[in-house]
């Protein structure tokens, strides 16, 4: 029944292994695995198309496999019946990637808002906790403005409030820093890392920000096309000999070595296909 | 050249099917929460349901009210100058009777709801898949179809029918009104003759049509909400098809049903 204590702490909080994804014929990730731990902050990195929001879908449940097999809180995503879900669900927080706060609510209502569907607090306490959260992410006063009229950094601030007001143990965060300018991009870093301090939680970041990705990473995962390049510490991720990782440290732009062969392919597979 | 087109015919048909049964499965999937939600602690929550009977119903009664009234007009207008060569002015008023209640006030009622509520419905649902929002209500336990599709659903099934008999009866008024002054009539006879033809059956072939039309105006237009892809483009797009569609299948459900409901 609770998924909670069948969990024992030392368990990952997360397990992938050879996870395989599609999208229609195109294969988006290919035999990921890796493992998150409790209270660590452990960011999946790569450039814009590897595959990182496609494997946070996937993390989330979002997406359905083709093959491999993903555990949260030690449960099976694969098979795991939409009761069990719904319940797991309210113990993770997702900030998407532009926030996709509720465009019709007001910045207190969108953090109120997981409360008033999974609890029956009364409103005054339910507008307390928000502002609580609200407080934690420097949006307090900014309650009645609408997303409309929030800049970039606001919404995914007010996203991250809205993430965290139900006190998740796994908290998602898709792209924190993407078209924010650098110290914006800092505060937020600065705010998960605290967060995590805080809370009794796990946390995954997405993002193409080296900047970021060290500042606040336990871990580094770096996928590239779809597949894990290389998984470990900030200094592990550094020090990689991998050419590929270096090339993305060092924000090189890949020499891709063309096969005359696979090129002529490329340019008349669709034509030949008719 | 031909292989082409068949092609394509097999295509468009392989794709509506599919998108009727994923209409299917929305309607099925509300019936579920409606009925089990409670027990679930997911309840659909009647705030949003009395929010939605606003805009999709309440809103709407203005203009059905005026669009009917004129049809009623029109209906005796048109009746008058036909039947005067037959010498049979006076059956006017039930004929608008019997056709305002068995076909013209359901379909006024439908297409105004289907122009204002199937643009509105798939454009509201369209930019919440954009921006990530329903993935949000997912992730956050909250099923898009109890959240979004349900009270809709069950708003549309109320409201179609009370539109409905507000057309009706600005449409009978409208007819009434004018034939009464065209030909003298007094107000008594005037509803004389349009209650002594009138038996609930013709009252209750609208209700039974607003139904359906209801139901048809709802899944059409979430459906064509939940699958917008491709930015502004593709939401106007939804936005337009959900209209188009739901007026076409609308007219064709009448057409079928009539048949049926008049043999
Ligand atoms: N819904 C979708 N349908 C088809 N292809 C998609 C979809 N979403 C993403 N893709 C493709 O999958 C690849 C990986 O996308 P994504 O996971 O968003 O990358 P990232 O987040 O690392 O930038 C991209 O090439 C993208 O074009
Ligand atoms: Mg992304």
């Amino acid at each position: 029944m609770n998924t909670a204590e069948q969990h024992s702490p030392q368990e990952p909080i997360i397990e992938v292994d050879g996870l395989v994804a599609y999208y229609g014929s195109r294969k988006i990730l290919d035999d990921v695995s890796f493992d998150v731990h409790g209270g660590e902050i452990m960011v999946i990195m790569g450039g814009s198309g590897s595959g990182k929001s496609t494997l946070l879908r996937h993390l989330l449940a979002l997406n359905r496999a083709v093959s491999g097999s993903i555990r949260v809180f030690g449960r099976d995503m694969g098979d795991v019946s939409s009761r069990e879900l719904h319940r797991l669900r309210q113990r993770m927080g997702v900030s998407f990637q532009n926030g996709a706060l509720f465009n019709s609510l007001n910045v207190e209502d969108n953090v109120i808002f997981p409360l008033r569907e999974h609890t029956l607090l009364d409103d005054n306490t339910m507008r307390i906790m928000a502002r609580m959260k609200l407080e934690v992410v420097n949006m307090a006063g900014f309650e009645k403005l609408m997303p409309a009229q929030l800049s970039g950094g606001m919404s995914k601030r007010t996203a991250l409030a809205r993430a965290i007001v139900m006190d998740p143990n796994l908290l998602f965060f898709d792209e924190p820093s993407a078209g924010l300018d650098p110290v914006v991009s800092a505060d937020l870093d600065e705010l998960i890392l605290r967060l995590r301090d805080a809370m009794e939680v796990s946390i995954v970041v997405v993002t193409h920000e080296l900047d970021s990705a060290f500042r606040i990473a336990d871990r580094i995962l770096v996928l590239d096309k779809g597949k894990v390049l290389v998984i470990g510490s900030v200094d592990d991720v550094r020090n990689s000999d991998n050419e590929r990782v270096q090339n993305l440290l060092n924000r090189r732009s890949e020499d891709v070595v063309v096969d005359p062969d696979e090129y002529m392919h490329r340019l008349t597979d669709e034509l030949t296909g008719l | 050249m031909v292989r082409p087109v068949i092609e394509k015919v097999g295509i468009g048909a392989v794709q509506a099917i599919e998108e009727a049964g994923y209409q299917f499965s929305l309607f099925v999937e509300s019936l579920y929460w409606l009925i089990v939600g409670p027990f679930l602690q997911q309840p659909v929550r009647l705030r949003i349901i009395v929010s939605e009977m606003m805009k999709i119903g309440v809103l709407a009664i203005p203009i059905v009210v005026l669009l009917s009234f004129s049809n009623g007009v029109i209906l005796a207008l048109q009746g008058i100058a036909t039947l005067k060569d037959f010498d049979a002015e006076s059956q006017v008023i039930p004929g608008i009777a019997y056709s305002v209640t068995r076909e013209f006030g359901v379909l006024i009622a439908g297409i105004v709801v289907a122009g204002r509520s199937g643009s509105a419905i798939a454009a509201r649902i369209g930019s919440m898949q954009m921006s990530q929002e329903v993935d949000a209500l997912r992730v956050m336990g909250i099923e898009p179809v109890r959240f979004l599709v349900a009270p809709i659903l069950v708003s549309m099934l109320i409201m179609m029918p009370i539109l409905t008999l507000f057309a009706d009866t600005a449409a009978m008024i409208g007819g009434g009104l004018y034939s009464g002054i065209v030909l003298s009539l007094s107000l008594t006879t005037v509803l004389d003759r349009s209650f002594d033809v009138l038996v609930l059956y013709d009252v209750m072939q609208g209700i039974y049509k607003s139904l359906v039309f209801g139901l048809l105006i709802a899944l059409v237009a979430c459906s064509n909400g939940f699958s917008v892809t491709g930015g502004a483009e593709g939401l106007g797009r939804a936005t337009t098809r959900s209209v188009v569609m739901s007026i076409a299948m609308i007219v064709v459900a009448d057409m079928v049903f009539t048949y049926f409901l008049t043999r």
